[in-house]
């Protein structure tokens, strides 16, 4: 093996370090008109009237489209957001009219001119205040939404956009057979991804129908099969190019601005126009990450052994479901934690509020999830004097076991969580229980919190990839996913060249995805890319090579199966100074006389998940992922008692990583997502005043880390293989934010000795809560 | 007094380049690099100077293209990512995996670059204070700093 475990330079890393790497907004055509969006200034209100007649006679406009121009629902789930407000606006920021103009500074100016008249109407703020029977109703038509992919259930006249239910084992057995119960409530803000790159959408209809878009995407497949649904154009029409990405984390796997691009074309005739959010409208128009309310209840016996546990979300969906349902699935799946619990009862609502519409954010939920269920841990672990890494030692789930949704694991497909906590109890040095007291009024104290995560896919998810030849005997690789920044592309260059016995620098990816040339990825999400396109790259890999070998035997008068390739040619078994170079074969072969035969070699490969099942309704047993990743994460921090400012020391994951393929790669993906969930834990919420009105739309009031504010990160891998990944790889780019913020929580809430349940644990938060004053 | 009030031709000085423009006014920096002379490896982040995205290098100091107008920077030099050319730094990000999605990258290198210039013995501190004026979402920052390190260890030794 040469290539798999190699830290190999990122593919397009050369023209990311020379301003050479173009994104969407980086290609500028001479004459495309631009658009902007004048957005909702109230949470929720009436819509009484649209005034447009100003701004339609300012230098430069050319189109300005309103909700009454357009009657569209969109939705992947269920088809409840009107692209452009109609009759009324449900969150601050919601797009009420699209200006197109011929320059961005008249769009933008057409824009402020727009006047609308609202009546107000009264706000909804919080998941439990949308529960509540006198709640302001959000969504009066709920009951005639079109379900575009069951399962979802909505409950009309109310504000429960959907309710997942699981039932496992028997709750009154669990409950009896504990000793020691315990009961916990927690709340969790919305967050942002903050991609550095914000979104933008390009979209161009030509005279013979064919629709031409550029997108910020991690879903080109998806952007494609919803414009040629929602708008009635053969998909062939549509055409859509998804070039490089600066971040996503989730963020720009729903479909937003390109429905939108789409409608400003079509009010002009076609003409190219281009929508670019700015910073202020991609906090508060575009899709966020989810917050939830929880409640969660944990019996467990005597020795520290769960037996019962009892848990209700509540997810605050915002605005509109966008995915939230299929979200809500796999918080419920997983909702346990990676722990054994015979006897489960979980029920997860999805709640309609007056907040900006949520979408997945890395991890699909199981981020916030893993804070309730691991802040829950720790409190089992007080009450029952346990040292917290060894009461989810003794609980770690293992093969043979079974999830919440009553799949039996196997080695394979779960990984090993107890070897991931052995390796972080040897890195926390200290027992996480104990509190060291460094200076008068400053304490150290280590939290643990352990997490996993499945894909929550669809059970008919797929792959694609195709492999070309050129003349010289390389190869170029053609897949579906997106490079947003997880080095997919670098990943699946790794396996093809790994799988042929190549030098990597004869394997050149496509980077730019387009709809027409290359095959379909499902989305570029839930860490699913190395699985899945890995497994359709080695499909193509054989394809090619049973060609290769096919023209070969007749080259070099022998039966296929006498045949290897490597290094570029194809060579006999049993001698290799009889072979054939690919750079004579792979466009067919020539015999000196000058006949030819064969043709160009072009690998075809697929992969589709298997053996997947959708949830039962009433119960929630089903299958939703192909394997897990388990791990183990831990953060240190030191926090001053009399004000509860800290600083965070140390952060360590420990994560069964199945096969390392890029270890410097997979090390960055792993300490990123640990430094975002420090930023989730420390100081990022999304925040709303009083009238619903989102106030964090700038990196001055939404703050994310900056440097010299991480800690000293550890990471280290245990490699159980997941035995049908691409040489053993599991999912793991979403991984290391998912058990951060819990970790987090559970350190300061040691240090400081308060309940730490909610979020982000910002030092006023902790001083409010009641340090230990140290006289 | 110096006044500008209609599209007008200026000259600006980047990446040793006299080039010609015609920005509106309020036409910012960033602006007329991206649109009009087709820098693009200056990216907007926020423009309004939080992230630092946009850093361009400004007679040897690194500058947010989006807090200055066009008009501001005749006769200054400016010097965007595109202008630097086989630099240890660039390697140097490579070798550390200091980026992902590499969107923050052009904007890291010119702030560090100015660093090593300005301050070729620059402790740790001194960098990490330099480096807090821009905004990565996708890496852990210690490969950021790791890499503008090791450029500027391999000087002082
Ligand atoms: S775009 Fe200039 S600082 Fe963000
Ligand atoms: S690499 Fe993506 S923002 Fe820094």
């Amino acid at each position: 093996m040469s290539t798999i475990g190699q830290s190999v330079r990122r593919t397009e890393a050369p023209n990311k370090v020379t301003g050479r790497a173009k994104y969407n907004a980086d290609t500028h055509v001479p004459g495309t008109l631009w658009a902007h969006l004048a957005v909702s200034s109230e949470a929720h209100a009436k819509i009484l009237g649209i005034d447009r007649d100003n701004a339609m006679t300012m230098a430069g406009v050319k189109a300005i489209v309103t909700g009454d121009d357009v009657s569209l629902l969109c939705g992947e789930v269920l088809e409840d957001r009107p692209p452009l407000a109609k009759s009324k606006v449900r969150y601050y920021g919601e797009p009420i009219a699209l200006v197109v103009a011929t320059g961005e500074a008249e769009a933008i100016l057409a824009a402020l001119a727009i006047q609308v008249d609202y009546q107000k109407l009264p706000v909804v703020h919080t998941p439990l205040e949308a529960m509540s029977s006198d709640a302001p109703l959000i969504h009066e038509d709920l009951g005639h939404y079109v379900i575009a992919q069951p399962p979802i259930s909505p409950q009309p006249g109310t504000n429960i956009a959907d309710v997942v239910k699981l039932r496992k084992g028997d709750m009154n057995v669990g409950w009896k057979s504990s000793a020691v119960s315990i009961e916990g409530n927690f709340t969790l803000p919305s967050i942002d991804h903050a991609a550095m790159e914000t979104r933008s959408a390009k979209v161009e209809i030509l005279h013979d129908g064919r629709v031409i878009v550029h997108t910020t995407t991690q879903a080109p497949f998806e952007v494609q099969k919803l414009l040629s649904q929602y708008f009635g154009i053969k998909q062939g029409k549509v055409i859509v190019n998804a070039p490089l990405v600066g971040g996503a984390f989730g963020g720009k796997a729903t479909v937003q601005l390109e429905i939108l691009a789409y409608l400003a074309s079509k009010a002009v005739g076609g003409r190219l126009v281009q929508l670019v959010n700015s910073r202020e409208q991609d906090f508060k128009t575009s899709p966020v990450g989810t917050g939830l309310q929880a409640k969660i209840k944990l019996g467990a016996t005597r020795q520290g052994k769960l037996t019962a546990a009892e848990l209700t979300f509540w997810v605050d969906v915002g605005a509109y479901t966008d995915s939230s349902p299929r979200m809500a699935r796999a918080i419920t799946s997983d909702c346990t934690g990676p722990y054994r619990v015979d006897h489960v009862h979980c029920d997860t609502y999805c709640l309609y509020t007056n907040h900006t519409y949520a979408t997945a954010y890395r991890g699909f939920g199981h981020m916030p999830m893993t804070f309730c269920i691991e802040r829950a841990m720790d409190k089992l672990a007080n009450a029952l004097s346990i040292d917290p890494l060894q009461l989810r030692r003794l609980n770690a789930i293992q093969p043979g076991q079974t999830t919440p949704t009553g799949v039996t694991l196997n080695l394979s497909r779960l990984g090993n969580l107890d070897a991931c906590i052995d390796r972080m109890n040897d890195l926390v040095t200290k027992p996480p229980g104990q509190v060291t007291r460094v200076a008068p009024h400053r304490v150290r104290a280590t939290g643990v919190s352990c997490f996993w995560k499945t894909s929550s896919s669809p059970p008919d998810a797929s792959s694609g990839a195709i492999i070309t030849f050129n003349q010289e005997g390389s190869m170029n690789l053609s897949t579906g996913t997106v490079e947003f920044g997880a080095g997919t592309k670098t990943t699946s260059a790794q396996i093809l060249a790994e799988r042929m016995d190549m030098s990597i620098e004869d394997i050149h990816v496509h980077t730019h995805i387009n709809t027409k040339v290359d095959p379909e990825h499902w989305k570029t999400v839930a860490s699913l890319s190395t699985f899945m396109v890995g497994r359709a790259v080695l499909d193509a890999a054989d394809d090619a090579i049973s060609q290769l070998k096919s023209l070969a035997a007749v080259v070099l008068r022998c039966a296929p199966t006498d045949l290897a390739v490597g290094q570029g040619r194809v060579f006999i078994k049993d001698d290799p100074t009889m072979n054939v170079a690919f750079k004579d074969i792979v466009h067919g072969y020539q015999y000196p006389e000058g006949n030819a035969i064969g043709g160009q070699v072009i690998g075809r490969g697929t992969y589709i998940v298997r053996h997947l099942s959708p949830l039962n309704p009433d119960d929630g047993q089903g299958r939703p992922g192909p394997a897990w990743t388990v791990g183990c994460q831990a953060v240190e921090v030191e926090l001053d008692t009399s004000d509860g400012t800290y600083e965070i020391l140390r952060a360590m994951t420990v994560v069964d990583i199945g096969r390392l393929i890029n270890p410097k790669g997979a090390l960055g993906m792993v300490m990123g997502g640990m430094c975002q969930g420090l930023g989730y834990g420390s100081r990022e919420a999304v925040r709303y005043d009083a009238l619903g009105r989102l106030v964090t739309d700038q990196f001055r009031t939404y703050r994310t880390m900056r440097m010299g504010e991480q800690p000293n990160y550890q990471v280290d891998f245990i490699e159980t293989p997941q035995i049908d990944a691409p040489y053993g790889a599991r999912a793991v780019g979403e991984h290391g934010v998912l058990a951060i913020p819990s970790a987090l929580a559970n350190a300061l809430a040691r240090a400081a000795g308060v309940e730490i349940d909610s979020l982000p644990a910002t030092p006023e938060a902790i001083w409010r809560l009641g340090t230990e004053v140290q006289a | 007094m110096f006044s500008y009030t209609t599209r007008q031709s200026l000259i600006l000085q980047v990446n040793q380049d006299a080039l010609t423009v015609t920005p509106r006014p309020s036409d910012t920096l960033l602006y007329t690099l991206r649109q009009e002379l087709g820098f693009t490896g200056a990216k907007p982040g926020c423009e309004n100077g939080d992230c630092g995205a946009c850093t361009v290098i400004f007679d040897n100091l690194p500058l947010k293209s989006c807090l200055m107008l066009t008009a501001e920077a005749v006769g200054h030099e400016i010097t965007t990512v595109e202008g630097l050319h086989h630099t240890a730094l660039q390697d140097a990000f490579m070798d550390h995996w200091a980026f992902q999605c590499g969107y923050c990258t052009s904007g890291f290198l010119t702030t560090a670059h100015a660093l090593l210039t300005r301050h070729p013995d620059a402790d740790r501190q001194t960098m990490v204070e330099w480096l807090r004026s821009n905004l990565c979402r996708c890496t852990g920052y210690q490969e950021i700093g790791d890499a503008v390190w090791s450029v500027l260890q391999a000087r002082q030794t």
